[in-house]
């Protein structure tokens, strides 16, 4: 559904997007997750034709966004980071001529209409001008405005910004709801977001793809390794932080061991084994010889935020995007 | 050209929603209607003291008082034209709703001339206050229609000209406040640019003169309907829409 090939976005002086490629199939939906200033706008931009691309090429249901800007933007659904919205105009107003203006015809206007009030939720302010909104109808007023013309393709600039809890949870049912015949790209940065709305994740950072590949293979990926929190006291006072960090390092399969900090008496340590490796079992009997007590011992699950994390740090290291074989694919 | 409409009809909806409309529309019903009063008092008294000396002659409406009038009407406008155009596109462009135009399936020229009908139709509007005037003495006197015709097509000329400028001018910037300053500093230029052949009439001062907006009015204001002076604003505003979807295309690579 959408094909994009080596694009790369150059400004006066920066690169905000280098040399991207990936695909989206029908029906799906995609995060496109990155720090501030990755380039992730840049590239919903470079989708929906506002921006042309200094180099690639990209296509929208096989039309090219240069060649053919009408056809694609008459298949995309675009929700910009800030609202566009017309203040002075009511929110009834604003969806209908936002839906004559994309190609909806005026004996199916009323209709479609009522039909995004009620899906977004907004049909109670349908007579307010949009000024008078808070941010959170005005977010959903310009999500509707996206999807009035059934669009195939919906792109959506941090669709959940500005909302309260309970609205995000709707708007996930809402995307939710709207996949399968719509496919979806949202850019976020936060995470929480991806895990749960999305089936695939485009992580990228400063302009660079990171990696892309559905959300369970990118946590597993990186959850190789396993990590433990481990918590020790002793009866007789507390015991020698580094005598329990040299203890434990000595444990088999250990990679590595960080201080986390004590607390009322109680020292916390993180564990990393190495590649493959169960340390828990052997963690216990360790500690529980050296006379201590093995106050809490703890998985530590490897949550999309760190993935995102190291994926990130990684790149700005090496400079480079982390190779993987979910990248090249 | 349904969108053309459809763009249109939302701009100048816009205008009315917001007191900019209304606050043109009595500014300039106000400045009007005080340069009628001064115009026609000064006939009046000229005719009652022409009736005193005994010389009774018929006072020419169209000469004494709608010509200048009109005259007067159009170097109004200088001063409006860029209160209307102003926010035309850098509102959009401030707001982000451009994103919203650029990214519908919609061509920018039809973006640009939507928006410049709905400039042009509230110029009309605004002049439509002028015509309260000129109507009285229609009603009280006898002045020939023909050239006070001519004079209107002129003016609508002259400010479908002068919008489309300010229209340019309103997309190279997302500062309403400069697209009007600017704006209106371009009228004035057009305006000046007329009296370039007061005290020489060389071969340059003559293509400047030719340059100047107002310089073509005259004749329009003459009530002579001059094929060159109609050509020349035509292709202004053609020109003047064009390098305006020109910079719109532009606003893709820039930003």
């Amino acid at each position: 559904m959408i094909k994009v090939e080596g694009l790369t976005k150059r400004y006066a002086r920066t690169v905000a997007v280098d040399n991207i490629s990936f695909e989206v199939e029908k029906g799906q939906i995609v995060g496109f997750l990155g720090p501030n200033g990755a380039g992730k706008t840049t590239t919903m931009r470079v989708l929906t034709c506002f921006l042309p691309p200094t180099e690639g090429t990209a296509t929208v249901a096989g039309y090219d966004v240069q060649e053919h800007p009408i056809e694609v933007k008459r298949r995309i659904g675009y929700l910009p980071e800030s609202p566009p919205l017309y203040p002075e105009m009511d929110v009834i107003g604003y969806l209908e001529f936002t839906g004559k203006l994309k190609g909806i015809p005026s004996a199916d206007i009323k209709k479609r209409v009522d039909e995004v009030l009620e899906r977004c939720a907004i049909g109670d302010v349908r007579d307010k001008l949009i000024a008078k909104l808070s941010k959170g109808y005005r977010q959903r007023v310009g999500l509707a405005q996206a999807i009035i013309h059934n669009p195939d393709v919906l792109i959506l600039d941090e669709p959940t910004s500005g909302l309260d809890p309970k609205q995000i949870i709707e708007i996930r049912e809402l995307l939710k709801s709207l996949a399968g015949n719509h496919t979806i790209i949202l850019s976020t940065h936060i995470l929480s977001e991806v895990e749960h709305s999305c089936e695939r994740v485009i992580i990228i950072s400063a302009g660079k793809l990171v990696a892309i590949d559905s959300v369970a293979n990118l946590t597993n990926r990186l959850r190789g390794s396993e990590s433990v929190s481990v918590e020790v006291d002793a009866t007789g006072g507390i015991p020698d932080p580094s005598d329990v960090q040299q203890r434990l390092e000595q444990v088999s399969g250990v990679r590595s061991v960080t201080m986390k900090g004590s607390k009322s008496g109680r020292l916390t340590f993180e564990v990393e084994s190495l590649q493959g490796r169960q340390i828990r079992a052997d963690l216990a009997r360790g500690v529980v010889n050296a006379g201590w007590n093995l106050s809490e011992l703890r998985a530590v699950g490897l949550s999309l935020e760190d993935v995102f994390l190291q994926l990130t740090a990684a790149e700005k290291k090496s400079g480079e995007p982390a190779e993987s074989e979910a990248a090249k694919q | 050209m349904k969108l053309i409409f459809l763009i249109g009809k939302k701009e100048f909806k816009s205008y009315f929603t917001s007191p900019i409309a209304y606050l043109l529309m009595a500014f300039f019903a106000l400045i009007f209607g005080f340069a009628m009063y001064t115009a026609t008092r000064d006939v009046v008294r000229m005719g009652f003291q022409a009736q005193m000396m005994g010389q009774s002659q018929p006072v020419n409406l169209n000469d004494m008082i709608i010509r200048p009038l009109l005259g007067f009407a159009s170097t109004v406008s200088l001063f409006l034209i860029p209160m209307i155009t102003m926010r035309l596109i850098a509102e959009e462009k401030k707001t982000g709703t451009i994103e919203l135009l650029l990214t519908s399936p919609v061509k920018d020229i039809q973006i640009i001339l939507g928006k410049w009908s709905a400039a042009m139709l509230l110029y009309l509007c605004i002049l439509g206050m002028s015509a309260l005037d000129i109507g009285m003495l229609f009603a009280w006197g006898k002045p020939d229609w023909r050239p006070v015709l001519v004079a209107y097509l002129g003016l609508i000329l002259q400010g479908g000209c002068l919008l489309a400028i300010g229209e340019f001018i309103s997309t190279l910037t997302k500062n309403q406040i400069i697209a009007g300053g600017v704006t209106f500093f371009v009228c004035l230029l057009l305006w000046v640019l007329s009296w370039s052949t007061a005290f020489d009439s060389g071969a340059t001062a003559q293509v400047v003169n030719y340059l100047s907006i107002v310089t073509h009015f005259e004749s329009f204001s003459k009530g002579v309907l001059d094929g060159k002076d109609v050509v020349f604003y035509l292709s202004m505003i053609f020109f003047s829409l064009f390098i305006t979807s020109r910079s719109m295309e532009s606003l893709r690579w820039r930003s």
